[in-house]
């Protein structure tokens, strides 16, 4: 057997660590599972880009175009309001809005913008805070109507502030202290419950809108079309390049009936004073004036209304909101009186001589029905009644006709249904009748109640514009046109006539003369040189059953309403004009407010008179002057000259009380920069002429 | 002992580098066009030159002299990252940087700290002598790792804290760790992740929930993702062409010259350009491991191991993320990302694995 050879150090040996080799083989195993792993991280990277780039691309494609191609819309101006000489009434002017881009917005930032910009840096904060809950793509209006110093400030900190934006827009210039307020209303941003509406279905959230008066009114016409821009824009929001554009429409400019003068006049008139004032052109419907007081601003309006401002127009006891002048639904007192005179005439009820015994009131029903003279006004025949105003003589003519000839006429004239006027939600006030009393009220008529609404009171209400239409169809011998607002609707106007006799029409227009001129109720509405007619009312509010149940609890002021209706001339009239004085006390006091209109109505039209004599006599000269100045120009005839002109350049503004705003001018397009203004330096040079 | 010879010099690793470096600086070029910050891509070329010398002079000293200086390479790279919190913070506002006086430049010392990380752990594995690495002395050299990792993790930086732990793993298992331990560490940290994710800071969280799901906060912490996204897959197959990337241009990507420069690059360039440009990484992975297995000594390996491990995870990293294959993490992509930080740190790792190359037969 033989032994395998043993070491003789064996034991040495396995003691002994094996000394290491230091090589790298002992990793090359390891190192090649990296250079596996490597691989396999390559594909996998390589894989994610496969599955984006060559996949589906156009998916993220279109992404790209979406993240940076936007449609912007390029804001339409509304169009301007302008009064019957063309002058402007309401006009655009560009405001700027300050936002902030909550995407970048760092809070530090705040406190050095609020100082900046005089805001509230803890109302700003809180609104920041507020926001949070939204979309952070979505930006934050910090500040309307910035001013230059605004402007400047963010003008030099853009850089500090990136997030700071600006956006420019056209918002709405209306006349100061309130003037035309309630016809021309305000525009605002569409509401939830408006864009619910049929009339605005074509609007989206964010439009603004006509809200009140004409601009509601004529919301389609100012508006115009909003025109689209398709841009490149980058991360930030800023438009890089152009793609296409689609041009807006301007909304289109609106001539009103108003006359400016006119209204100034009526403004004035109504100083200090609540109520409303009506003037029409009774031959055409053209509403010359309307003035509701107290106003508002509707400056106030142009974009967004303040809540602060907003809760104290709606709390005010005085109702700024409401355009009186069509919504306010009074009882006419005597004012009526010509209405229930003509309806005796007309009925055959009564003639002209016709004669009733005043004592201080009549007796009728086991009631006595008091006048306003305690003393009695003796026989009265109609010329008397409607001159002194005598409360017995309509008391009995009023219980001659009875209340179905009273209503008939009174519906004629346009009393107790809206005449239509181009202004939303008119009243239509309330004629009373058997009818009437059955639908509302269950009740049977009791003829007692005749001979209160003969004389203005009773459940009878009318509006100043109704009033204004009613005496104003009736001055002109009985067509009534539809009062209204745009000029262009003069056309289309179709009147409701209704054959009067002339005869009862003099005898009525007769007694309004006398009213004013021979020591009647009126006499402050006398005009030297004018033949004005009118009547005074003053209507009771505590008379009025009716009222008194709606107004119970508050402790209301119940001083009767003053009114005047007056027309001028008494033959053929071309104005007639309604004041409403609330608590007034006696229709005299309203007569003055009517006279002013009147006369300004008169000075006017003798001043335009002179001006256009003025005006041929001179274009008849010039061209012989012409002639020796410049060697033949063509014999043009003078240019035509506007109203605008004419009003322009005469001297009637000067007769525009002060207070009045300034006319806005129009302002330039934003796209079209403005024409350099030559400096009061010398004049740039011209090129050297020809020769 | 040899004389060293330029030859010997790893001149395709350099040329790939330096394409890669070309197509950055072009990509730079384009992504800055017309915004203020269009200096970038002749910096990036002064940042170039300057690697390329730090990393002819740090071929001239031996690695092994630099593994001998480990110790205090540690101490000082740790005390620089805490004087990142003193100065840093005070100074920017941030923790990442520390400014070069009379310079203007500021350094971000965690980028250099990678590299000695990278001794270290060639040196603690080398010294070991032994081909299983037990696991108390894997614990020992991860406790040292960690140190500086956990220090840039809080700068906050985790992207770069990863890269510090990939060299540390791939060190860990070249040297023989036992499948075991690798088997129960993995379980532990599978563990220990939710509670981790508790103590995230929110916009990790965020970052790492719109990862999962990008489009449940568009706007937020989810946009950057998205958008790169949208930026690659728009640019398709063959791209948009250079200069004509939208997403690059209109700046809805987040960026685009230095973390997401990739993402721009696929736009621009499309997927061809990214197979391209990875294919170009490949091979400098694969050259730098080569590298490795021709090492005379297991110190060199592993100091070339190292740098593979440590590019790779950049890699990984940062094309991940822009792809949306990985969480978004701060990390610059090497060679091509503007920044001189990232680029000097890089061509040094080059010239750790040059200066191995040069001294493969000195033995």
């Amino acid at each position: 057997m033989i032994q395998p050879p043993v070491d003789p150090n064996i034991e040495h040996r396995l003691n002994e660590k094996l000394p290491l080799r230091d090589d790298t083989h002992f990793a090359s195993g390891k190192i090649a599972a990296f250079q596996y792993t490597t691989v396999a991280i390559f594909l996998f990277l390589i894989s994610g880009f496969w599955r984006l780039q060559v996949l589906n691309p156009q998916i993220y494609d279109e992404r790209a175009m979406q993240n940076s191609i936007k449609s912007v819309p390029i804001l339409a101006p509304r169009g301007r309001v302008l009064d019957r000489d063309g002058r402007v009434i309401v006009d655009n002017h560009l405001s700027f809005t300050l936002w902030l881009a909550r995407e970048n917005l760092k809070e530090a930032h705040l406190k050095p913008i609020a100082d900046g910009l005089d805001l509230d840096y803890d109302d700003l904060y809180a609104r920041v805070q507020k926001a949070k809950g939204q979309p952070k793509y979505v930006p934050l209006k910090i500040k309307a109507d910035l001013t230059p110093a605004d402007l400047s400030f963010i003008d030099s900190h853009r850089d500090f502030f990136p997030e700071m934006e600006v956006i420019q827009r056209k918002s709405r210039l209306y006349p100061q202290n309130g003037m035309l307020a309630h016809v021309i209303g305000y525009t605002g941003e569409i509401s939830e419950q408006e864009l619910d509406l049929p009339e605005f279905a074509k609007y989206k959230s964010g439009d603004v809108i006509g809200k009140f008066g004409i601009e509601r009114e004529y919301n389609s016409t100012l508006m115009g079309v909003d025109g689209q821009r398709q841009v490149i824009v980058d991360n930030r929001g800023q438009v890089r390049e152009v793609l296409a554009e689609k041009p807006f429409v301007p909304g289109k400019d609106l001539q009103l009936t108003i006359d400016l003068d006119l209204q100034a006049v009526a403004e004035l008139a109504m100083e200090g004073k609540n109520g409303a004032v009506v003037a029409l052109d009774p031959n055409t419907g053209e509403v010359l004036a309307m003035v509701s007081r107290p106003a508002f601003d509707p400056n106030k309006f142009a974009e967004r209304v303040k809540s602060k401002d907003w809760k104290e127009l709606l709390d005010n006891p005085d109702h700024p909101l409401m355009n009186k002048a069509i919504q306010a639904q009074q009882a006419p007192g005597s004012t009526f009186k010509p209405f229930v005179a003509l309806a005796g005439l007309e009925s055959g009820s009564i003639d002209d001589q016709y004669n009733v015994h005043c004592a201080g009131g009549v007796s009728l029903y086991g009631h006595y029905y008091h006048c306003w003279l305690k003393g009695g006004h003796g026989n009265v025949a109609l010329h008397a009644g409607i001159v002194h105003s005598c409360d017995s003589y309509f008391y009995t003519i009023g219980n001659k006709m009875g209340i179905d000839n009273i209503a008939y006429y009174a519906d004629l004239a346009g009393f107790g249904h809206a005449s239509g006027i181009d202004l939303p939600q008119e009243k239509d006030g309330i004629v009373p009748s058997p009818q009437w009393k059955l639908r509302n009220y269950r009740e049977k008529w009791w003829a007692g109640e005749t001979p209160s609404v003969a004389i203005g009171q009773g459940a009878l209400t009318v509006t100043p514009l109704q009033l204004a239409r009613g005496i104003g169809g009736l001055a002109i011998g009985g067509v009534w046109h539809h009062p209204h607002l745009l000029k262009a609707l003069d056309q289309t106007d179709k009147p409701a006539e209704w054959s009067l006799n002339p005869d009862n029409v003099k005898d009525v227009v007769d007694g309004m003369y006398g009213v004013v001129n021979e020591w009647g109720t009126g006499v402050a509405a006398q005009l030297p040189g004018i033949e004005v007619c009118g009547k005074t009312g003053s209507a009771q509010l505590a008379s009025n059953d009716y009222v008194k149940g709606a107004g119970a609890g508050h402790a209301k002021d119940l001083r009767d309403n003053a009114w005047f209706e007056g027309f001028a001339p008494r033959n053929h009239p071309e104005i007639v004009v309604v004041a409403l004085f609330e608590h007034g006390v006696h229709g005299q006091y309203a007569a003055p407010i009517v006279r002013d209109v009147i006369k300004a109505y008169f000075d006017k039209k003798a001043r335009r008179t002179l001006l256009e004599q003025q005006q041929t006599s001179m274009s008849a000269k010039l061209p012989s002057l012409g002639n020796s100045l410049t060697p033949a120009p063509p014999a043009t005839p003078a240019p035509a000259v506007s109203d605008y002109d004419l009003v322009e350049k005469s001297k009637i503004q000067s007769d525009v009380p002060e207070g009045l705003p300034p006319l806005p001018k129009p302002l330039p397009e934003a796209k079209t920069p403005a024409p350099p203004i030559p400096g009061p330096g010398p004049a740039p040079k011209k090129p050297a002429a020809k020769n | 002992m040899r004389r060293l010879s330029l030859r010997d010099i790893d001149w395709t690793l350099l040329l790939v580098v330096l394409i890669i470096c070309a197509a950055g600086v072009v990509q730079i070029y384009s992504a800055t066009l017309g915004t203020d910050s269009h200096s970038a891509w002749w910096k990036q070329i002064l940042y170039i030159f300057g690697g390329l010398i730090l990393m002819w002079v740090i071929l001239a000293v031996d690695y092994h002299t630099m593994l001998h200086h480990v110790p205090l390479l540690y101490i000082s790279s740790v005390v620089a990252l805490l004087g990142t919190y003193l100065i840093g913070q005070a100074a920017f506002g941030s923790r990442r940087w520390i400014p070069i006086p009379g310079t203007g430049i500021h350094l971000q010392v965690s980028e250099f700290v990678k590299l000695v990380i990278i001794l270290l752990v060639a040196r603690y594995l080398t010294e070991l002598k032994t081909d299983e690495l037990d696991i108390r002395e894997a614990l020992k050299l991860a406790g040292l790792v960690l140190i500086p990792a956990a220090l840039v993790l809080k700068q906050p930086d985790l992207g770069t804290a990863l890269t510090y732990i990939a060299v540390l793993v791939v060190g860990a298992f070249l040297a023989g760790l036992n499948w075991k331990y690798v088997a129960v560490i993995a379980v532990v940290a599978l563990l220990v992740l939710p509670i981790g994710y508790q103590f995230m800071p929110e916009y990790q969280k965020s970052r790492l929930v719109s990862f999962i799901s990008p489009e449940q906060d568009p706007q937020g912490a989810g946009y950057q993702l998205i958008q790169s996204q949208i930026a690659i897959g728009s640019g398709g197959p063959l791209g948009k062409g250079l200069t004509k990337g939208t997403q690059t241009k209109l700046r809805f990507l987040p960026v685009p010259s230095k973390d997401f420069v990739f993402a721009a690059f696929a736009e621009e360039q499309g997927f061809v350009g990214v197979v391209v440009m990875l294919s170009l990484y490949f091979v400098m992975i694969m050259r730098i491991v080569q590298n490795a297995q021709t090492a005379s000594e297991r110190s060199g390996m592993y100091i070339c191991m190292g740098v593979a491990a440590l590019l790779l995870s950049h890699i990984l990293i940062n094309v991940g993320m822009v792809a949306g294959l990985m969480p978004v993490t701060g990390i610059p992509l090497p060679f091509m990302s503007a920044g001189g930080s990232s680029i000097w740190s890089n061509f040094l790792a080059l010239g750790l694995v040059g200066n191995v190359r040069l001294r493969r037969f000195v033995n």
